[in-house]
């Protein structure tokens, strides 16, 4: 288990004054000025020495996505910071933005100026309403202690600006987000280009995960061999885990990145209710990685490669657990309707597609379809996948794909569940 | 994707009131020279909270116009965006009761039945006295303190069928209870205390006064 003395998140839980006094006591804010005056170059290798791998969701190594952006153009350049925080599972970012804030309001700056930045946006998502107001309120403390804005005491000017949507799942994936930035309906672009040779306004811009942001002033602090010597290789540091569903005490909890999956819900979340054995199935990253099904869950441990491995990913370490009582079509189904309702709708694959998916898997959860539809079902997953615009659509295919890979016998059962029902009715 | 249209009753007009006409000047100008319609989002927003909570079409133009944006485009903008409103919702509580996995899966079709009993039987409708209304939505990103639900701009977190009927009686009595967990957990942290951060005097004396030089050597003292 992680030593608390190695924890980024030390006001988690918000037990402490989260306000600039308060984070200031816990080592916020620290060096700052000495990170700066050693340049751009050195932030962004101790980031990639450091390891770190977006936490947004598809892991992405951090340092180097700074290192696309541009050096010198004459276009300003920008960091856009994702909090829209919506892939059903994931409740992190939220916990930073109102109890951490200016670990990630440091870190913004940090990284703004390793990326040549003066502007940095940061996108919530419209719900999270007092989330925002907090943070706020923290960006307001940083401006009047000069530790950002025009003639900050670092040295770089820095502006900081709070931004919201209002209720778009899509506006999470980057170009959707530049796209509701610039004031547009969230509909993704195309890519290339990239978001840093054209991004908002057109200009060099990153977009980063609110996690990925905040753990750069430690990672500076400690020095990039602390956090790599965390975690596994390729696979470093610390990471907020979210632990939802079945379990006796839901929370979201810091620790190493590839903890064993037993280990992380026992210590933290009271374990599986009713007990490890009672175990049916977990989501490990958020509701669009595929399921794994408990017998492969014995051993596996929580980090991007070993969750590859069974076919499934880490995601945004998103738990969610599900024990034998669950109704697992049911489950998938619910899933399958959220992406319905979230598709931007500008690609058919995805708008059709995702509406075709969902009302076939409400067939399958009363059991009313034939056994062949399964694989047709099956079919038009791999139809959607990699053929639409942005990942969304492979989101919404994936836990379908996950669902007949290892449940497959509990659809058929169903089904003839049904028939036998049908034909004793019409008896 | 969902069909989302204007209500056939609409006011006459719509103008900020001075307060919030103040802060959406102030508003527009954190963007860049030019690019003022990245305000469209936060100026529809402040609209419809001034306008009980729903956004009514002349807030829609009115906002067009102080954007200089066309009208299509910020109707555009208010009709994808599930958080506005586009008919009344209830002016002492609308819930927007979570119905994703996560919270499916701790109960939340439980609490969905009680707002039908007793608020309505279908969505997005008005109690006769107009104070209450409900409708499910997706993730509201506290899946860890599920099942929940949002009022507004507070959530209540932990629910049951019966802590829900508390809490609406407690609205309809004019006193909403605190929001957040409605078990006395703190945020998402573990019922019953922490696994995690119970050392907080041993956490704070690792700290490393990189200001005085020692950049990277974090973990020695
Ligand atoms: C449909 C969809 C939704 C997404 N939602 C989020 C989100 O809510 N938060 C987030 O950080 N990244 C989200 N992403 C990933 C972003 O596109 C982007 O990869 C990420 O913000 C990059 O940050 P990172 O490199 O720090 O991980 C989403 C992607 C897709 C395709
Ligand atoms: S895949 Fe779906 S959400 Fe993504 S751009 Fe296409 S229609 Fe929109
Ligand atoms: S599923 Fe309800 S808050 Fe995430």
């Amino acid at each position: 288990m992680l030593a608390d003395k190695d924890r980024i998140f030390t006001n988690l839980y918000g037990f402490h004054d989260a306000g600039l006094a308060g984070a200031r006591e816990r080592g916020g804010w620290d060096g700052t000025k000495a990170f700066i005056d050693k340049g751009h170059d050195w932030i962004i290798d101790q980031v990639k020495d450091s390891g770190l791998r977006g936490r947004g969701g598809a892991g992405f190594p951090t340092g180097l996505k700074w290192s696309f952006m541009p050096k010198s153009d004459p276009r300003p350049s920008y960091l856009v910071i994702n909090a829209d925080e919506s892939e059903p599972g994931s409740c992190k970012d939220r916990e930073i933005t109102r109890h951490d804030p200016h670990l990630l309001i440091e870190g913004a700056l940090l990284a703004s100026f390793a990326m040549r930045a003066h502007k940095c946006f940061i996108y919530f998502r419209g719900e999270y309403i007092r989330e925002r107001e907090r943070f706020q309120a923290a960006v307001d403390e940083a401006y009047e202690a000069r530790l950002i804005g025009k003639n900050n005491i670092h040295g770089w000017d820095f502006d900081l600006v709070v931004h919201h949507g209002a209720g778009a799942y899509i506006c999470g994936e980057e170009t959707a987000m530049l796209e509701s930035l610039e004031g547009k309906k969230g509909q993704p672009r195309l890519k290339p280009p990239f978001p840093a040779g054209c991004g908002l306004y057109g200009a060099p811009t990153t977009v980063n995960n609110v996690e990925s942001i905040a753990v750069v002033p430690e990672i500076l602090r400690r020095g990039a061999t602390w956090f790599s010597s965390l975690g596994k290789p390729n696979n470093t540091g610390t990471k907020l885990f979210q632990i939802s569903g079945h379990v006796e005490r839901p929370c979201v909890v810091e620790e190493e990145m590839g903890i064993p999956l037993r280990e992380l819900l026992e210590k933290h979340a009271g374990g599986v209710r009713g007990g490890w054995k009672n175990l049916k199935a977990v989501i490990p990253g958020g509701s669009s990685v595929p399921l794994v099904p408990a017998d492969l869950c014995e051993d596996l441990t929580m980090d991007f490669d070993a969750l590859m491995k069974v076919k499934s990913g880490l995601g945004t370490a998103a738990v969610i657990v599900m024990d034998q009582s669950t109704d697992v079509i049911k489950a998938i189904s619910r899933i399958s309707y959220f992406y319905k309702h979230e598709s931007c709708g500008q690609c058919t694959p995805c708008r059709e597609g995702t509406g075709w998916m969902w009302r076939v898997m409400e067939r399958l959860v009363k059991g009313e379809a034939q056994k062949r539809e399964i694989d047709l079902l099956l079919d038009v997953t791999k139809q959607v996948e990699g053929h639409t615009i942005c990942a969304l659509g492979d989101a919404a295919a994936w836990p379908i794909q996950g669902l007949i890979r290892h449940f497959r016998h509990e659809i058929e059962a169903r089904i003839d569940a049904n028939q036998a029902a049908m034909s004793e009715a019409a008896e | 994707m969902a069909v989302r249209r204007l209500d056939p009753v609409q006011p006459a007009s719509f103008e900020f009131n001075k307060e919030n006409l103040a802060w959406a000047k102030e508003t527009i100008s954190k963007y860049p020279e030019g690019k003022q319609a990245s305000a469209v989002i936060p100026l529809l927003w402040r609209a419809q909270e001034q306008h009980e909570n729903w956004l009514p079409e002349p807030a829609i133009r009115y906002v067009a116009e102080m954007l200089g944006m066309a009208y299509i485009r910020v109707y555009e903008v208010a009709t994808f965006y599930t958080m506005f409103h586009l008919s009344p919702v209830g002016t002492t509580a609308h819930l927007q009761v979570c119905g994703t996995t996560p919270c499916m899966l701790r109960g939340a079709e439980a609490l969905m039945e009680v707002c039908k009993q007793r608020i309505s039987p279908t969505q997005n409708t008005l109690t006769a006295d107009g104070r209450f209304s409900w409708e499910e939505v997706e993730c509201l990103g506290s899946c860890a303190n599920a099942p929940m639900l949002q009022i507004f701009k507070d959530t209540y977190e932990d629910l049951t069928p019966e802590l829900l009927e508390h809490l609406l009686d407690s609205f309809a009595a004019g006193n909403p209870p605190k929001p957040g967990s409605q078990i006395g957990r703190t945020a998402s942290c573990p019922a019953g205390g922490p696994t995690t951060l119970k050392d907080v005097a041993h956490v704070m004396t690792q700290r490393r006064n990189v200001s005085d030089g020692n950049i990277g050597e974090g973990t020695k003292n």
